[in-house]
C-alpha cells in the first residue's frame, strides 16, 4: 500500500485540478449565456435574409448566374470553424472527423481554417490550407464574416474553387451540438412555399443584378451565423466537459480519502501493536 | 394624417429599429427613394447614404452603409449590414477615412483597389453627413 504521504499528495493535486475545472466551468457557463443571446439576436436578420433569397431564387429560377449553377472546377473550399482552445470534449475533433470522413479527395480541398485547433489538425494531416482566420473566432463580429466571404467568393469568381462549404457545430441547446456540413455555393434552396406566396417581390435593379448583390450578403450571413453558433456550442461543450471533469475529481478524491484513512488506521494499529509488544517484552 | 407602416431595421447583431413610421428615405443603387405606406412590393439594394425616418413631427437620421430593403405595402424591412445612429459615429475617424480614401483614389496606382476605395469614400461621406445631423 502506498504511504500516507503519497496518498495525501495525490489527493491535494486532484483537489487543485478540480478547482481549475470548476472555475473553467463557471467561465464557460457565463460565456455560453452571452453567446446564446447573440445567436438569438441574429436570428431575425437571418430569417429575413433567408425569405428574401428564397423568393428571389424562385422568381429567378431560369436565370443563368454563376452563383447558381455547378462550376467546372472540382476543387472545394471548406471553411472549418473550430475553437482556438481545447478542453472542450470532442468539440474540435468531431469537426475534424466530419471533414476527414467525408468522401472527398484530400487533394480537392482547400481548408480555410477559423480556429487554430482545426488549422493545426489539418496542417498535420497534410491538407492544403487557405487563409487563416483563427483570430475571428474569439469574438465573432460581422466584419470578420464579411472578410471570409469576400475571400471565398473571390476564389469562386476566379475559378480557383468550384464549390464552397462551411463546417461548423450547430447549437440546438446547451447539451446538444451537432457538427454540420453546409453547402454555400452554388446556392441550392428548397422552396417549400406555395405559388401565390412567390409573386410578392419585385426587384430593382433587375433580378440578375440583385442575385449578384444579395447572394454575397446571404453567404456572409450564413458564415456569421455559423460562427456564432459554433461559439455557443464550444462553450456548451466545454461546460459539459468541465462538469464531468469536476465530478470525476470528486469521485477520485472520495476514493483517495478512503485509502488515506485506511492507511492512517493501519499505521495506528501497527504502532499500538508494537508498543504493546514492547511493553510485554519488558514486563 | 397619412397612413403609417411598420418599419423594421435589423442588423446581424441587434434589432436596430422597430416602430411605426410615416415615411422612410434612403439611398439605393438606383438612386434615392422615399417610401410611404402602400408602396408596391419591391426589393432594393442599399448604397451608402443617410437614412431618414419621419414619424409625425419627429425626424430620425442614421448612416446606412450596406444591405438591402424589402418593401411591402404595410411593412418595410431593412436588412442592414452596417448602420449607425449619428451619436454612434466618431467624426474624426470618419474624416480620416475620407481623406485616406481620397488619397488612394488620387494615386491611381495599379495596386489600388479603386472599387474598394470608392466604397470607403462613400461610407465616410455618409458618416460625416449623418454626424452633422445630430
Amino acid at each position: 500500500m502506498a504511504s500516507m504521504r503519497d496518498i495525501k499528495r495525490r489527493k491535494s493535486s486532484v483537489q487543485s485540478t478540480q478547482q481549475i475545472t470548476k472555475a473553467m466551468k463557471l467561465v464557460s457557463t457565463v460565456k455560453l449565456q452571452r453567446a446564446k443571446g447573440r445567436a438569438e439576436k441574429s436570428k431575425t436578420y437571418f430569417n429575413c435574409m433567408y425569405d428574401t433569397v428564397v423568393s428571389m431564387l424562385s422568381k429567378a429560377g431560369d436565370i443563368n448566374h454563376p452563383y447558381l449553377k455547378p462550376s467546372v472546377s472540382a476543387r472545394k473550399a471548406v471553411i472549418v470553424i473550430t475553437a482556438n482552445r481545447g478542453l472542450a470534449g470532442g468539440y474540435n475533433s468531431n469537426i475534424v472527423k466530419l471533414v476527414r470522413d467525408n468522401d472527398w479527395n484530400k487533394e480537392d480541398l482547400i481548408i480555410y481554417p477559423v480556429g487554430s485547433k482545426g488549422r493545426d489538425a489539418f496542417a498535420r494531416m497534410g491538407y492544403e490550407l487557405g487563409e487563416d482566420y483563427s483570430a475571428a473566432i474569439e469574438e465573432p463580429i460581422y466584419a470578420d464574416a464579411m472578410k471570409i466571404s469576400n475571400q471565398v467568393l473571390e476564389d469562386f469568381a476566379t475559378g480557383r474553387v468550384g464549390e464552397i462549404y462551411v463546417v461548423y457545430t450547430g447549437f440546438k441547446n446547451t447539451v446538444t451540438h451537432t457538427p454540420t456540413l453546409l453547402k454555400l455555393l452554388p446556392v441550392k434552396i428548397e422552396d417549400k412555399r406555395s405559388e401565390e406566396d412567390k409573386a410578392v417581390l419585385d426587384f430593382e435593379p433587375e433580378t440578375e443584378d440583385a442575385v449578384d448583390l444579395i447572394i454575397p450578403k446571404y453567404i456572409t450571413s450564413l458564415i456569421y451565423g455559423a460562427m456564432i453558433e459554433s461559439v455557443a456550442s464550444e462553450n456548451g461543450a466545454r461546460m459539459q466537459a468541465m462538469d464531468s471533469a469536476t465530478s470525476n475529481a470528486d469521485e477520485m478524491i472520495g476514493k483517495l480519502s478512503l485509502l488515506y484513512n485506511r492507511a492512517r488506521q493501519s499505521s495506528i494499529t501497527q504502532e499500538l501493536t508494537e508498543i504493546i509488544a514492547g511493553a510485554e517484552a519488558i514486563s | 394624417m397619412a397612413e403609417k407602416f411598420k418599419l423594421t431595421i435589423v442588423t446581424p447583431d441587434r434589432e436596430f429599429f422597430n416602430e411605426d413610421a410615416d415615411m422612410v428615405e434612403f439611398n439605393t443603387t438606383e438612386g434615392e427613394i422615399g417610401v410611404y405606406a402602400g408602396h408596391a412590393p419591391l426589393t432594393v439594394i442599399v448604397k451608402p447614404g443617410i437614412l431618414t425616418v419621419t414619424q409625425g413631427d419627429t425626424i430620425k437620421n442614421a448612416a446606412l452603409h450596406a444591405g438591402f430593403v424589402q418593401i411591402l405595402p404595410q411593412e418595410v424591412t431593412i436588412l442592414a449590414e452596417i448602420i449607425e445612429w449619428p451619436s454612434e459615429i466618431d467624426e474624426e475617424r470618419a474624416a480620416a477615412a475620407r481623406q485616406r480614401a481620397e488619397e488612394r483614389l488620387a494615386e491611381h496606382g495599379s495596386n489600388v483597389d479603386i472599387a474598394r476605395a470608392q466604397a470607403a469614400l462613400m461610407r465616410s461621406i455618409a458618416r460625416i453627413n449623418a454626424a452633422k445631423l445630430k
